[in-house]
């Protein structure tokens, strides 16, 4: 957003502490960022593509963990986070968010995993597909 | 040409003369009604030459305090629609029994109640929550704007660019007939074909983007531009339960937007999300749709809280009690409040562990409530209480949300809640909490926040009529939806067959009439107000002794707020300052650098209302038109440098000294 840098000189009156705030990086940081994001993406392609993994499951399972760490890459190295960054905020409002998305996540799983518990037995899934009444 | 279907087609979509409601009396009445009011107002602001104020002083206006004051305006407009399709509701339930059809034809009353619930949450709930954060946020935190003007004007005219299409779908086409979540399968393109659905996902979708942005906004505004010395357990209730409520919107608002992606692939490109068959699970928009919906119920109801807590402190002329157990309630409600959605679709088929988990969590969340209510019948204690109007909506709400809470912790036993599940008792519970913790909440915030607004009170008598009529009118139209939902009668009827309920339905409408005259009070509470406004006339900038920091400016603040930051020792800043014998600054005053008008924020959110347009009607050459014109608008928007400019020295100097001789007249 590029109203950012204006609005905050917007407020130029009030006495804000912008020594706090999250650095902006080197050329250093901003280069293994960038060799550490390419490697983890070339891994997935090479999983899959050679086919190295034998079990389909295992292969997705090392793409999901592997995106986890480029996410993680992406927060320190491009996105500059770490826990003292913006008077701690950014680390607060991280941890927020990973407790919202695992509340969602796992309860999503957990909700729809029970999804037919209190039905039927003829009643399942598989059977209203190819039965009238679905 | 005009015979080529093909090229017609392409012009004008799924757009052609049949979709105008010629065949629906009702509505054509109404939009005869609608296009002569149109021409008169707009006839008006032309006669009086306004359209030049309307742009330059608020249109474009990036001063948080008129966005507030336009969000607010946005929803009562829309409470009046809302409104209507209640009283459409309760007129048809009165009289549609056995051999009597009513007047509404069911696809038309499917209609209404969509429309009511849509419309009611999204287009007069949130526009008062927003505009009431608006407006006093900046001004309880001693700031003299939000973090991003202009982002706060797009936000602004995003919601309203939501509301018009919503709007539209009245008099071109139709709305969803699905109700105000459009649960698939119903919503699905086989079983809704019509463009009603559509209205309803672009209407949200363009009024997300609104409600997320402002949310950011927001939470930037208190975590950074707080006066120094405000520390964050400093901060008043309001500002606390402000902050809270925007957490909760960036969280929960990318689900909604999510789910209802996902809703539109299936209608647009024919994905199976959320169909029948080829591995689609329409439950699995109901789980995600309730992850936006239950947060969004806390969302709503926590800004109402915290206006309670400034007018009970302020009307009780006491400090609030226990403030760090609000704060702390207000937190743990913020995350509980991901911690219950499942208890809206207990009835799907989970197992008892699930049931058993969410029937928990929800008696649990009643328990931080509860100490909020504690706390503010303490804070009266042994209180002078003084019975303005806010005071009472405040009192009307302790004793009306109470039940409501009751009701709610009922129908969060699992085993009860499978016999009151989509019944008329779940309607009278939740219009229970709604009306009497978010409306009454801000209704009362509306009329404690006036004064600070225009310069003038809001005339006493049409408010106390107002709160009474609101107040006895709820009671009388949903106290027999309770007990039509314990004898087991679903929502969303247009017709039934037994007699013997008539009569609850008739006294229901009776409640209706009442709640009308409530808002036709408050109405007029305005309109007298103003006719009487030196009468009512603040000159102080504190009508009411208040404590916090909006209460040490004029009323109406200028423009920059304060003209010098305000520093802040102690919990209730006004309050203390007022103790220690405060003396205003009259002299020293420096030039103010503020953001600078634009007329961005409108033009784009009238691409994405035309954009929305296209898309519902399938127009695909106009969507693409508009859609690269809205990108096209924001990148030029970027390159505006143009957009701050300093109040002069001399201007603050002229403002100040007016007040200071008005402060002294008063102490003379």
């Amino acid at each position: 957003m590029s109203t950012h840098s204006h609005a905050h000189d917007d407020h130029a009156g009030h006495d804000h502490d912008h020594g706090d705030g999250a650095s902006h990086g080197t050329f250093n940081s901003y280069l293994i960022g960038f060799i550490l994001s390419v490697i983890l993406t070339a891994i997935p392609f090479w999983l899959v593509m050679e086919g190295v993994l034998d079990s389909k499951v295992a292969t997705a399972a090392w793409i999901m963990g592997l995106a986890v760490v480029q996410i993680v890459v992406h927060m320190i190295y491009f996105l500059h986070m770490n826990s003292k960054s913006e008077g701690g905020w950014n680390m607060l409002a991280l941890i927020f968010t990973l407790v919202i998305v695992a509340i969602a996540i796992s309860g999503s799983l957990w909700v729809m995993y029970h999804l037919n518990t209190n039905m039927m037995p003829q009643m399942h899934p598989e059977m209203l597909r190819s039965g009238g009444l679905g | 040409m005009f015979s080529n279907p093909d090229l017609l087609h392409f012009i004008f979509g799924r757009l052609s003369l049949d979709s105008l409601p010629f065949h629906e009396p009702i509505l054509v009445v109404t939009f005869a009604a609608v296009v002569l009011g149109g021409l008169v107002v707009f006839g008006a602001v032309t006669y009086f030459k306004l359209w030049g104020y309307l742009w330059n002083e608020w249109i474009t206006s990036i001063d948080h305090k008129k966005i507030g004051i336009m969000y607010i305006i946005l929803a009562l407009v829309m409470l009046l629609r809302g409104f209507a399709d209640a009283i459409m509701m309760r007129l048809q339930q009165a009289i549609s029994f056995g051999d009597a059809a009513g007047y509404l034809p069911p696809h038309h009353y499917d209609q209404i109640f969509t429309a009511h619930g849509v419309i009611m949450i999204f287009f007069v709930a949130m526009p008062l929550v927003t505009g009431l954060m608006n407006f006093v946020v900046p001004l309880q935190i001693g700031a003299r704007d939000v973090a991003f003007p202009f982002l706060n004007n797009f936000s602004f005219w995003m919601t309203t660019a939501g509301a018009i299409t919503l709007m539209m779908s009245m008099f071109i086409g139709e709305f969803a007939r699905t109700g105000w979540l459009a649960y698939p399968p119903l919503s699905d393109i086989v079983y809704s074909p019509g463009v009603g659905v559509d209205y309803y996902i672009w209407a949200l979708q363009i009024a997300g983007v609104g409600t997320l942005l402002s949310g950011v906004n927001l939470i930037v505004t208190i975590v950074k531009m707080r006066a120094p010395g405000m520390s964050m357990m400093k901060m008043p209730v309001f500002t606390w339960t402000a902050l809270c409520t925007n957490i909760l919107i960036v969280a929960a608002f990318p689900v909604l937007t999510a789910v209802l992606v996902l809703l539109s692939l299936d209608r647009y490109v024919g994905t199976n999300f959320f169909t029948n068959d080829l591995g689609g699970n329409a439950m699995m928009y109901v789980n995600l749709i309730w992850i936006w919906g239950h947060p969004e119920v806390y969302i709503l109801v926590l800004p109402a809280f915290g206006v309670f807590s400034e007018v009970v402190s302020t009307f009780s002329r006491k400090r609030l009690f226990g403030y760090s157990s609000m704060v702390y309630a207000t937190i743990v409600i913020t995350i509980l409040s991901y911690l219950v959605w499942l208890h809206h679709f207990f009835t799907m088929g989970s197992g008892a562990s699930v049931n058993a988990f969410f029937g928990i969590t929800t008696m649990i969340i009643s328990i931080p409530t509860g100490a909020k209510m504690f706390n503010w019948l303490f804070t009266m204690y042994k209180g002078r209480i003084k019975f303005d109007v806010p005071m009472l909506w405040t009192l009307g709400f302790m004793l009306t949300f109470v039940i409501g809470g009751m009701t709610g912790v009922m129908l969060a036993v699992p085993p009860a809640d499978f016999v009151l599940h989509n019944s008329l008792f779940l309607i009278a519970h939740f219009h229970n909490v709604i009306i009497g913790g978010v409306v009454f909440g801000m209704f009362a915030g509306i009329v404690y926040w006036f004064p600070k607004a225009f310069g003038y009170k809001l005339d006493p008598f049409w408010g106390k009529m107002s709160f009474w009529f609101w107040l006895v009118g709820f009671y009388v139209a949903f106290m027999p939806l309770y007990v039509l939902g314990l004898m087991g009668v679903t929502r969303r009827m247009s017709h039934f067959d037994d007699s013997s309920l008539q009569i609850w339905f008739v006294v229901a409408a009776f409640g209706a009439v009442l709640i009308a005259i409530g808002i036709g009070s408050f109405l007029m509470s305005v309109v007298v107000a103003f006719l009487k406004r030196d009468q009512l006339r603040d000159e102080t900038g504190d009508p009411w002794d208040a404590r916090t920091l909006e209460w040490s400016t004029s009323s109406p603040p200028p423009a920059y707020n304060f003209a010098f930051t305000p520093v802040v020792h102690d919990l209730d800043a006004w309050a203390d300052m007022k103790k220690r014998g405060f003396v205003r600054p009259t002299s020293g005053f420096i030039d103010i650098h503020m953001p600078k008008n634009t007329g961005a924020g409108a033009i784009l959110a009238g691409l994405s209302l035309v954009l929305g347009f296209a898309m519902v009607w399938h127009i695909w050459w106009l969507a693409a038109v508009s859609f690269i014109a809205l990108i096209g608008v924001a990148i030029a928007h970027t390159f505006n440098y143009n957009r701050d400019y300093h109040i002069p020295a001399g201007e603050v100097i002229a403002t100040e000294d007016e007040r200071t001789v008005l402060l002294a007249k008063q102490q003379a």
